[in-house]
């Protein structure tokens, strides 16, 4: 069951770009298909999985004999188990909202091919148990991404793409100059195995030279802060659906799951990488925060927010205490849906304005009440509002904030929340509240489908919290926090459950 | 050693290119040579002084190697390079046509 993860988007891409050409509605159905069945195998991945233990899977790309080092392996724990379901959640909805706003691009069908390939090598990054394999999945998503940005061919969106795609580049060199040197040094690149290597061999200066490369190329796929500059630019450039997968999924499985897999289970976390992991996080959560405050382009806003939640994740997953832990990977899920709930709204807005200029807009409640009404659901979830689920992941990383003695953190967290508050009030207020301008009159509700998508998302933004009861987080968030927090255990747990 | 270190400069050579550079090509190129100096670097390390390809043969012995998995690696870098670089020069050639220049300083429609 577990290679299907990459063998149907995979296949599906080939199909579509096979027969897509000639049958129009091919890219719409199939790929609606394939990001529903991976939603299905994501989830039923979870029901067969035993509570209170750390249990994992392993697979044998090939069926090869023999053990690590030899041989491809694909791992299933629970941290990977909580990424799937959170990128084919966030990727089955995004593809069902495409159907109708790609109408308005040509060859539509094209899109669908890289948006496929884009959800294969995510997939591959979550499942795979291999470092070069990570590699050449993590470059698979990224080289789709660059194309997906650059897709309506437009000055701008050519420029943001070329911008990405070097960024994109430098950030690959460095990972793949880490695998190299990880691999002279342990002669093996199977995940567990190294693990087990370094445990083994010691701490050396290698090992420090090789954790500065991981952190420089994932903190750039990541965006933390002295890396973010080409987000900005990339997402708000790309289509709608695709800058909610760019800021609600990629760079969360490319940066921080691939971050914090190779830096908890494989390298082993120190003193030194954790207290700067958390400065990093906390500097990208007030530096994304001020640089939103002062946009009027509405998804440069978004771009910025997502910069400044990535810093709450990262802040919550370096203090490596239970609590924070937990927070850290409950604010990604909730992230991940409000965020790209936040994108798609403004897509729906630039569908029927054809604007993306906060001040050429106003009163569009009237015209658009269902856009009004989840853009606000989702904007009081960002901002913390208490019923809303971005409320209780950023109560739990301030509150292992206070319990791992970090009170100055745990002030910045509290102080980037108001200022996020503060910069959605004044998306509400020039977007949809007020009086409805002249040139606005003629403005219609979005198409049944992307409505619904809203809705959906909404739905889940404002019950979201419910993850957090003992019932849900036995299964959903307890086993990835287990699997982070015995660190370089996973190396046995792994070795351990091969076949 | 001394190998090492020269794979290294050009790894540096590489960035220079990248950072200092206004031409959209000139950049296209440093992007290729910090790939070529880490394959390289991949190279490096499956090598052994006086090594041989590692093919069995029923009447031989093979004492000394290069190790033959850093090499597979370093195929399918290069193929990835490749789709990167096709992609990087498609955008640039439609840079081209929007703008009409290949100098970084004059696209700027998007503000930093």
């Amino acid at each position: 069951m577990l290679p299907l993860f990459v063998i149907i988007p995979l296949s599906v891409a080939f199909i579509i770009s096979l027969i897509g050409r000639f049958y129009k509605r091919t890219g719409d159905i199939l790929a609606n298909l394939a990001s529903l069945s991976l939603l299905i195998l994501s989830i039923s991945s979870l029901s067969a999985h035993h509570i209170g233990s750390v249990s994992v899977s392993v697979y044998k790309v090939g069926g090869w004999g023999g053990f690590p080092p030899l041989g491809i392996y694909m791992v299933l724990d629970g941290l990977a188990r909580f990424m799937l379901i959170t990128l084919n959640l966030v990727s089955a909805l995004v593809a069902l909202y495409s159907i109708n706003y790609m109408e308005k691009y040509t060859s539509k069908y094209k899109f669908y091919i890289l948006f496929m390939l884009m959800l294969a090598g995510m997939n591959g990054v979550i499942i795979t148990g291999d470092m070069f394999n990570l590699f050449v999945f993590l470059e698979i998503a990224s080289i789709a991404s660059y194309a997906l940005v650059a897709f309506g061919t437009e000055s701008e969106e050519l420029e943001a793409s070329f911008k990405y795609a070097i960024m994109g580049s430098v950030s690959s060199s460095f990972i793949l100059l880490g695998i190299g040197l990880l691999y002279s040094y342990t002669s093996s690149l199977n995940m567990a195995d190294i693990s087990a290597v370094l445990a083994e061999k010691g701490y050396s200066n290698i090992v420090a030279f090789i954790s500065v490369l991981f952190l420089m190329g994932f903190g750039l796929k990541a965006a933390l802060v002295p890396f973010h500059a080409w987000l900005p630019d990339a997402h708000p450039s790309a289509p709608a659906p695709i800058s909610a997968m760019l800021s609600g999924v990629l760079i969360k499985v490319l940066g921080i799951y691939a971050l914090t897999r190779i830096f908890f289970s494989v390298i082993g976390v120190g003193h030194i990488v954790l207290s700067l992991l958390m400065f990093l996080g906390a500097l990208s959560m007030i530096v994304g925060v001020f640089l939103a405050i002062g946009q009027w382009d509405f998804k440069r806003l978004l771009a910025y927010h997502s910069i400044s939640q990535i810093g709450y994740v990262i802040l919550g997953l370096s203090l490596a205490t239970p609590l924070g832990i937990l927070g850290g990977l409950f604010h990604l899920f909730n992230h991940s849906v409000f965020k790209s709930l936040l994108f798609l709204n403004s897509g729906a807005v630039v569908y029927s304005t054809g604007t993306r200029d906060l001040q050429k807009m106003s009163g569009l409640k009237e015209k658009m009440p269902v856009t009004a009404n989840t853009s606000l659901i989702a904007s009081m979830s960002i901002a913390g509002i208490p019923p809303f689920n971005g409320f209780w992941s950023k109560l739990i990383i301030i509150m292992a904030c206070i319990q791992a003695n970090r009170l100055g953190y745990a002030f910045w967290a509290v102080l980037g929340s108001i200022l996020t508050l503060a910069s959605f009030m004044k998306v509400q207020r020039y977007a949809f509240f007020g009086k409805i301008k002249a040139g606005l009159k003629e403005v219609k509700e979005v198409p049944a489908m992307m409505r619904l998508v809203m809705v959906i998302l909404s739905i889940i933004c404002l019950v979201g919290g419910v993850v957090i009861i003992p019932q849900f987080n036995q299964v959903f968030l307890k086993p990835a926090v287990d699997i982070l927090l015995i660190g370089k255990q996973y190396a046995n747990a792994v070795l351990g459950a091969i076949p | 050693m001394s190998t090492y270190f020269l794979c290294l400069i050009l790894f540096c050579v590489g960035l220079y290119c990248l950072l200092r550079k206004r031409n959209l090509i000139k950049i296209i190129i440093g992007i290729a040579i910090v790939e070529y100096a880490v394959n390289l670097f991949f190279i490096l390390v499956g090598y052994r002084m006086h090594g041989r390809a590692p093919i069995l043969h029923r009447e031989q012995e093979v004492l000394n190697m290069v190790d033959p998995l850093v090499q597979a690696l370093v195929l399918t870098a290069i193929v990835i390079g490749l789709a990167t670089t096709a992609l990087l020069i498609a955008i640039a050639i439609r840079i081209y046509d929007k703008y009409g220049t290949f100098d970084i300083t004059k696209i700027n429609k998007l503000k930093g």
